[in-house]
């Protein structure tokens, strides 16, 4: 019972304690940009439930489900294509080194100027910088196959969709993780900037409007609310991770403990 | 007839060869299809002309102070972040109930987006090189600090108990056991945060401003609607960036010579 205790103690002592300090240290603030934590928790369900949420939260949510979606699915089937063939990925792969370099905010202004500031452009930038992980790491996964299997699924004429899903797919699953997951956090982030340089809703337009206003308790709200949405995203993620590499992850452990 | 498809062969397996090929096509791809009008030629110039625009940049001063400034504001906020990263990582690390005392609040802050941090950022400070500043610091620190954390536990037990009974002092213990375990998984956490502190660099000079950096220029030429340049520094960018990806690399491989690691290629 003590021991339970002394964990969760651990697990939330520090939490609770920063918390604490903050709500108390900024009691009394009289400094504009940095309001006590206390009007910062007031405003926020006036702020972020009800019309804003309909409004600015769910479109920003819809497109990044879509756009990460896009992402992660081109990636795959891209990477595939590279992975499983030497000659096209010796071609395009210095390309792709170059591409991934370009660090992806910069392509919004090109994208604005081209599409315009709608829908379509706000997916397309989540698409643009969620794309390279999954993209580079199914190349490796895909590379990466047990030769064996590779041999054992010739022999007994495995091929086309059937090799593809229970083979390659399967043995560069762990890999396309790895990307997924890295592509999460950089939806999530060219969400924002997409909606900062040109949107007339959203998460981080909201966010912003609420700065260009000095409506400074809001504006930390909205920090706070895209802060727990990167929080609760990664939180899902492991959560499916979890299910959909449980062999993975049961075979690992039993490797280790050498059987 | 027989010895043009041997010849074709032995070209298409020399991958260096093939990688031009595709970086050639790719340009050449780029400069037709405007041209026949398949893509609009205002919104997409063909290669000849971002090339004539990047000389053209290349001959101008606030186009090299702009390349200068990107760069240092990008080392400074990894330094910092390195930095900080390797010392509270061992820190937290090797001190296991600062370890779970830490572990939920690591988690928490880690994955909270640091654009997220723009509006604070350029609120809170008044000198756009700090609100850039504390993005990249922000982005790339958990990088480095959550690879040392993975590496100071990854430290072998038997080379530990063999300290213990050679009586190794605790600095000794810091310096011969837990450095040189830790070492690789820093490089990784630093190769990472290197490029997540030039895309958070450039990123906060194009949203922020007031800086001299690549992030402005592009900014500067999009308001004025000069979309060769705008294209011709989007590939200064990318070239900074592939720089920046071999230099972090070769720097790996060489502070790592001695680390059986390097010579097999760890998949990250």
């Amino acid at each position: 019972m003590t021991r339970v205790l002394g964990r969760a103690g651990l697990l939330l002592g520090l939490p609770v304690v920063l918390l604490v300090t903050w709500w108390f240290a900024s009691a009394g603030s009289k400094s504009f940009y940095q309001p006590p934590l206390e009007t910062i928790v007031k405003v926020f369900p006036d702020t972020w439930t009800g019309a804003r949420f309909k409004s600015d939260v769910f479109p920003s949510l819809i497109r990044l489900f879509i756009g990460y979606g896009l992402a992660v699915a081109l990636g795959i089937a891209l990477g595939v294509l590279i992975g499983a063939n030497r000659r096209l990925r010796a071609l395009v792969e210095p390309l792709l080194e170059f591409l991934r370099a370009i660090p992806p905010p910069v392509l919004v202004p090109i994208l604005i100027l081209i599409a315009g500031i709608g829908n379509p452009t706000k997916v397309l930038v989540i698409v643009i910088g969620g794309i390279w992980p999954v993209l580079l790491n199914t190349v490796e996964g895909v590379r990466g196959v047990d030769e064996v299997l590779a041999d054992t699924c010739r022999s007994y004429r495995i091929g086309g969709w059937l090799r593809l899903r229970t083979f390659i797919l399967r043995a560069a699953s762990p890999q396309i993780v790895v990307g997924a997951r890295q592509a999460l956090s950089i939806s999530i982030i060219m969400m924002v900037i997409g909606e900062l340089l040109g949107a007339t809703n959203g998460l981080g337009y909201t966010v912003v409007e609420f700065q260009r206003g000095f409506q400074i308790p809001e504006m930390w709200s909205g920090v706070f609310v895209l802060g727990l949405l990167g929080v609760l995203l990664s939180l899902a993620f492991t959560l499916v991770e979890r299910r959909v590499l449980s062999w993975y992850h049961g075979a690992r452990a039993a490797e280790r403990s050498g059987h | 007839m027989t010895t043009s498809p041997n010849t074709l062969r032995r070209a298409g397996d020399n991958p260096a060869l093939l990688g031009l090929a595709g970086i050639l096509a790719f340009g050449a791809l780029l400069e037709v299809l405007p041209r026949v009008g398949v893509l609009p030629s205002e919104y997409f110039p063909p290669t000849s002309k971002i090339i004539a625009a990047l000389i053209d940049e290349f001959g101008r001063g606030d186009f090299w102070q702009a390349v200068v400034g990107t760069v240092s504001t990008w080392l400074i906020g990894l330094a910092i972040a390195v930095l900080a990263g390797i010392v509270l990582g061992i820190l937290i690390g090797s001190v296991p109930v600062l370890r779970l005392a830490t572990a939920s609040t690591i988690e928490f802050l880690r994955p909270i987006p640091s654009v997220a941090l723009l509006p604070l950022a350029v609120v809170l400070f008044s000198a756009p090189i700090r609100s850039i500043l504390l993005l990249v610091v922000y982005a790339s620190f958990w990088q480095v600090l959550i690879q040392v954390l993975h590496g100071v536990t990854d430290v072998d037990p038997v080379a530990r108990e063999t300290a213990a009974s050679y009586r190794l002092n605790r600095w000794r213990q810091a310096r011969y056991l837990v450095w040189p375990t830790t070492l690789p998984y820093a490089m990784t956490g630093i190769r990472l945060a290197a490029s997540v502190a030039l895309v958070l660099t450039i990123t906060g000079e194009l949203l922020i401003g007031g800086t001299k950096g690549i992030g402005e220029q592009i900014a500067v030429a999009q308001s004025s609607i000069a979309v060769p340049s705008m294209y011709a520094l989007i590939v200064v960018s990318g070239l900074i960036g592939l720089v920046a990806n071999l230099a972090t690399r070769r720097a790996e491989r060489m502070v790592l010579a001695w680390h059986p690691s390097v010579r097999r290629e760890l998949p990250l």
